[in-house]
């Protein structure tokens, strides 16, 4: 068992290459020269008292605690701002040292609440630590004078207290927020003994510029700064590391544990990536995890009309496998299909594959990533041959210019985002191409180079012109290319790229974007330095997403961004295991590793090792799913963790899909959209019930261990088995590490991983084999996985969703930092009081065309449907582009989002649909209300 | 399925390939596209529907490798 408190060197670690040796109290010590004496005594085995200081956060000088003499030099200098010298002598203990000390804690302890055995931080308390580490005895001034002891506590935070009483004014709060989170939200207010704490101008928490990401209240000594759940709770008595369930960073944390409840969730000092950042989804919002709306019993019904029924595990894997099989043969082997999620764990996903291609007969099995990064997988194993990311987070440090595409990284991928903007504080440049300001293109001590403000639908044009730019200018870095890429493509690609029509100035028209502009970003972007690309689903949610995959992948290429630090084209995945669930074969076409089904050998391997024959021949991808069940050839459907009838586009076609199908087993933690129309509810087990490994956007494989037992008695995987035992194709696991042994045995890509080694480095990134034993952080380095490095034409083809003068507006989505996705688990959280509803963005010019003003209710229709939903009135987005999040089921984006899809993985086209905003008229809303009014009744 | 959403579907991949200056290499190009990522019965039922003389407004270069992909079938489902 883990135990809650971590050791902490006192400053953070330096890496200068050079070494010094000093003795300390007589203990000789060797660091790397710029390390600071505390630390370096913290690495001796002796501990100086400190208080200011902490390993996370660049030293500060102010408690005065941490004082040694040091021989040959006067006065007692701190000795966390004091680096260390070759030959130095220091003594951290004396009398005069300790002296000096008591009278600091002396200070601090007359102006503090003896509170201590009620304190919520008691046990886990640095200024009580230290308190005893100098032996303060007594307190000379009394406790009557001056103090802050009645100052009142501000709760607004709804996961975190700030209690001034407390506070030391160690400033280590409000360092944490600009060095490790980058908000700059907290500042010392006033001077000497008045100066306090204060988040933005003295408001309360909440209406500050805090985004809650937990980094002050994990950085501050005392009990000023306390979570909620610990001030309820008391302190852990252990942890248990595991990962993140929400978004593609994967942050590795500490789950504190009382008993089998969880006290909090604190990220993970030596884990990768966050090395010990969050955000507040990972950080405070894993409450959904014991929410009364949790199913927990096994239900099923005969009919959907008909109440469901609780039942026994065993009836309810029966029922499950009757039913299937029942489709199977009445319509044929290739009548049924499984959806893989990825929310969960590899482990979990490989099954429900394997169970498709072994049990079922077919390779009807497709994963949620389908409606989001399948384009992704398509453009980076054509240009590069494997279908990931090629850089570690870590590499972003190294970029001297960073362009940001279709994604918004402070809301959708915070804790990279921190990383992110630590690099650009430093001085790296910045381009940002997205049709909305995104906070990043202003925020403290950051702004962009450029902010490519373009139409949705049009990024391949933007990103060609910025290519014709580097080619037509002599921008080109030849001799990468000729050394590491394919050079006849690239003959045939320079030529294309070449022609006029992709010059900045064709494509202005279409992009909104200004020649001058995209010309400026494109000489940045080859001449900068390490050029990195960072996108996101603003790029793949396109009928033209895997065209523009490739087009930054040609870019990158062109201007030799690759294969080393600072470098790359980096995806950033939405959902924890996207990438995990795409790596172990969740596509209908490929086995794990990206390999295609087709190829006799590698179907000969699984065929030997699953003792099954295979189909040849790719299944069925989600929408076309949809289509064969209309058109009846589909018929029954297992669906792991995901909610398609609220994800997926074009509500209304997916509904009636599903109304289509014969038989659906569903296997969730909560009833949802699509259990609606199921047969067989199995309960699901969430990220802290169950072991396994979660992948993240830098193919880091991390492990999820078991935190609590599953609320519903078994883990998913467990589900799956027995499910497969049921249909007569016998699984036999007794744990998951068994289930990763046999994708490392069937994938070249993963022959190195195990749990024993991801015990032992606590993670690793794929490619991890003989080659690299201990994973690649950095791919494509000497040479392309395939080889060569592929140039693709990428011709500019806009999209057939145009706006008319019936849908003139063209609306595009994304998401925000509190909510995750459809909202299922962080609508169950408090993160609701900062984002009670989705409002449509739109500008001040379209509203006032339309009579809209601030906060009225609109109507928002497409070709497909409609929905109402409140204004919100901004420059934020340009005129002629309107913009909503999607993480109220009521708002309803996907009603009225179409079919349209990625010509090459049909990835919906969430980000272009055109329509048209009217306000809802009073009779309309009296009819609403109506309506609603008669269906809460109906539902009582 | 919709026959309709089968050929805007293939249109699109078409359309992709399209400006490839080697025609053949084009129509082989959507041809792999479909053999890799179709199921077979989204590609039988294109292929019946352009066998059948229906070209509602499938692209030259996609109907030609409909065209191709069924004369492959063809040829290795013979005797
Ligand atoms: S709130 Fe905590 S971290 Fe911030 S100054 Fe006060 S004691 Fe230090
Ligand atoms: S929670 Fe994060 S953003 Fe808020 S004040 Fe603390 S460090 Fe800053
Ligand atoms: S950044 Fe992502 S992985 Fe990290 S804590 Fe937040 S939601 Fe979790
Ligand atoms: S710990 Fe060194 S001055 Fe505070």
């Amino acid at each position: 068992m883990l135990s809650i408190t971590d050791k902490d060197w006192g400053t953070p670690a330096r890496n200068s290459g050079q070494f010094a040796t000093l003795e300390i109290d007589g203990k000789p010590v060797t660091v790397p020269v710029g390390t600071s004496i505390l630390r370096a005594a913290a690495l001796a085995g002796v501990n100086i008292p400190k208080l200011c200081a902490t390993d996370s956060l660049e030293p500060f000088g102010s408690c005065r605690l941490c004082l040694v003499k040091i021989a040959g030099r006067g006065g007692y200098p701190a000795s966390c701002t004091t680096p260390v010298a070759a030959g130095m002598k220091v003594r951290t203990q004396s009398d005069k040292l300790g002296e000096l000390r008591r009278n600091v804690m002396e200070l601090y302890i007359s102006d503090h609440p003896l509170d201590c055995l009620t304190c919520p931080a008691n046990g886990n308390c640095e200024l009580q630590d230290m308190a005893g580490v100098v032996g303060l005895r007594h307190v000379r001034y009394g406790y009557s004078g001056r103090n802050h002891l009645d100052s009142p506590k501000d709760e607004s935070n709804p996961y975190f207290v700030f209690d001034p009483s407390k506070c030391i004014v160690c400033s280590r709060c409000v360092r944490a927020c600009e060095e490790v989170q980058g908000t700059f939200a907290l500042t010392i207010q006033g001077r000497g003994f008045a100066s306090v704490v204060s988040p933005g101008q003295h408001e309360p928490f909440i209406d500050s510029e805090c985004v809650s990401c937990g980094a002050c209240v994990q950085a501050c000594p005392t009990a000023t700064l306390m979570e909620k759940s610990i001030v309820e709770k008391g302190q852990a008595e252990h942890s248990v590391i595991t990962t993140c369930g929400y978004c593609g960073v994967g942050c590795s944390f500490k789950a504190e544990m009382k008993g089998n409840e969880v006290a909090r969730m604190v990220p993970n000092k030596d884990g990768q990536p966050n090395y010990g950042h969050s955000c507040v989804k990972g950080r405070f919002a894993w409450g959904y995890a014991a929410h009364p709306d949790r199913v927990v019993k096994p239900l099923i019904r005969e009919r959907r009309s008909e109440p469901w029924r609780k039942v026994s595990w065993e009836e309810a894997i029966n029922c499950a496998a009757a039913g299937l099989r029942r489709v199977r043969e009445k319509y044929g082997k290739d009548s049924v299909g499984a959806i893989t999620s990825s929310r969960c764990t590899n482990e979990e996903t490989y099954l429900v594959q394997k169970l498709v291609r072994a049990a079922f007969g077919n390779n009807n099995v497709d994963t949620c990533a389908r409606v989001c990064h399948s384009p992704t997988g398509y453009g980076l194993k054509t240009a590069f041959g494997t279908s990931a990311g090629t850089q570690d987070f870590a590499s972003v440090l190294k970029a001297d210019v960073i362009m940001v595409i279709g994604c918004n990284p402070t809301d959708g991928h915070p804790v990279f985002a921190s990383m992110m903007k630590r690099r650009l504080r430093e001085g790296a440049k910045l381009i940002v191409a997205d049709p909305r300001a995104i906070d990043l293109v202003k925020s403290p001590h950051i702004e962009a180079a450029s902010h490519l403000q373009l139409r949705p639908g049009t990024n391949v044009a933007l990103v060609n012109a910025m290519a014709h730019v580097v080619v037509t200018e002599g921008l080109t870095d030849e001799t990468f290319v000729a050394e590491r890429c394919d050079t006849s493509a690239y003959r045939t690609w320079k030529e294309f790229i070449a022609k006029p029509h992709n010059s900045p100035e064709a494509v202005e028209e279409a992009t909104g974007v200004a020649a001058r502009a995209i010309r400026a970003a494109a000489r940045l972007y080859a001449t900068g330095g390490r050029a990195a690309i960072y996108y996101g689903l603003g790029v793949t949610e396109h009928s033209q997403g895997s065209t523009m995959v490739l087009a930054m992948a040609n870019l990158a290429m062109a201007t030799g961004n690759l294969g080393r630090e600072g470098v790359g084209v980096n995806p950033l995945r939405g959902q924890n295991n996207v990438q995990g669930s795409c790596d172990v074969g969740s596509f209908p076409h490929e086995l794990s590793g990206y390999r295609h089904i087709s190829d006799p050998v590698l179907r000969a391997a699984f065929e030997q090792a699953w003792g099954v024959s295979l189909d040849p021949e790719p299944g069925l991808r989600i929408p076309n799913m949809f289509d064969a069940a209309l058109d009846g050839s589909f018929k029954g459907l297992y669906i792991q963790g995901e909610d398609i009838a609220q994800s997926d586009p074009n509500t209304r076609h997916v509904v009636a899909a599903l109304k289509a199908m014969e038989f659906i087993v569903i296997q969730d933690i909560f009833f949802n959209e699509t259990s609606k129309y199921a047969h067989v509810f199995l309960p699901g087990s969430s990220f802290l019930e169950k072991n396994g490994t979660f992948t993240n956007s830098e193919r880091r494989i991390s492990r999820v261990r078991k935190a609590i037992p599953p609320l519903a008695g078994k883990e998913d995987w467990e589900v799956t088995v027995a499910l497969s035992n049921a249909l007569d194709y016998t699984m036999k696991y007794s744990h998951p590490s068994e289930i990763m042994d046999e994708i490392a045995r069937l994938t070249p890509t993963f022959t190195g991983v195990s749990y024993e080694k991801l015990d032992r480095l606590g993670s690793v990134q794929w490619p991890c084999n003989e080659k690299a034993p201990r994973g690649t952080p950095v791919m494509h380095v000497g040479q392309f996985v395939r080889g060569k490095g592929n140039f693709t034409i990428t011709e500019y083809i806009p999209t057939e969703e145009r706006t008319s003068r019936r849908y003139p507006l063209i609306l595009t989505t994304g998401r925000i930092l509190t909510q995750y996705n459809v909202g299922t688990q962080t609508r169950r959280t408090s993160n609701v009081v900062w984002h009670r509803e989705d409002r449509l963005e739109i500008h001040p010019h379209d509203a006032e065309q339309r009579g809209i003003r601030d906060g009225d209710r609109v109507e928002m229709s497409s070709r497909a449907g409609a929905t109402t939903l409140r204004a919100l009135v901004t420059e934020r987005v340009q005129p002629g582009v309107v913009y909503t999040t999607f993480h109220h089921p009521e708002s309803g984006a996907n009603v009225v989002t179409t079919e349209n899809s990625d010509w090459a993985t049909n990835c919906p086209e969430y980000k272009v649909t055109a329509v048209q905003v009217m306000p809802v008229t009073r009779a309309a809303r009296r009819e609403e209300v109506r309506l609603y009014a008669a269906e809460a009744s109906a539902a009582k | 399925m919709e026959i309709a959403h089968l050929v805007v579907m293939a249109n699109q991949i078409a359309g992709f390939f399209e400006p490839l200056p080697d025609r053949d290499e084009a129509i082989k190009s959507v041809a792999r596209h479909l053999r890799n990522f179709w199921d077979p019965r989204m590609r039988k039922q294109l292929a019946a529907y352009v066998i059948q003389g229906g070209d509602g407004g499938l692209k030259p270069l996609a109907r030609d490798a409909v065209l191709m992909l069924h004369a492959e079938t063809q040829s290795r489902s013979a005797p």
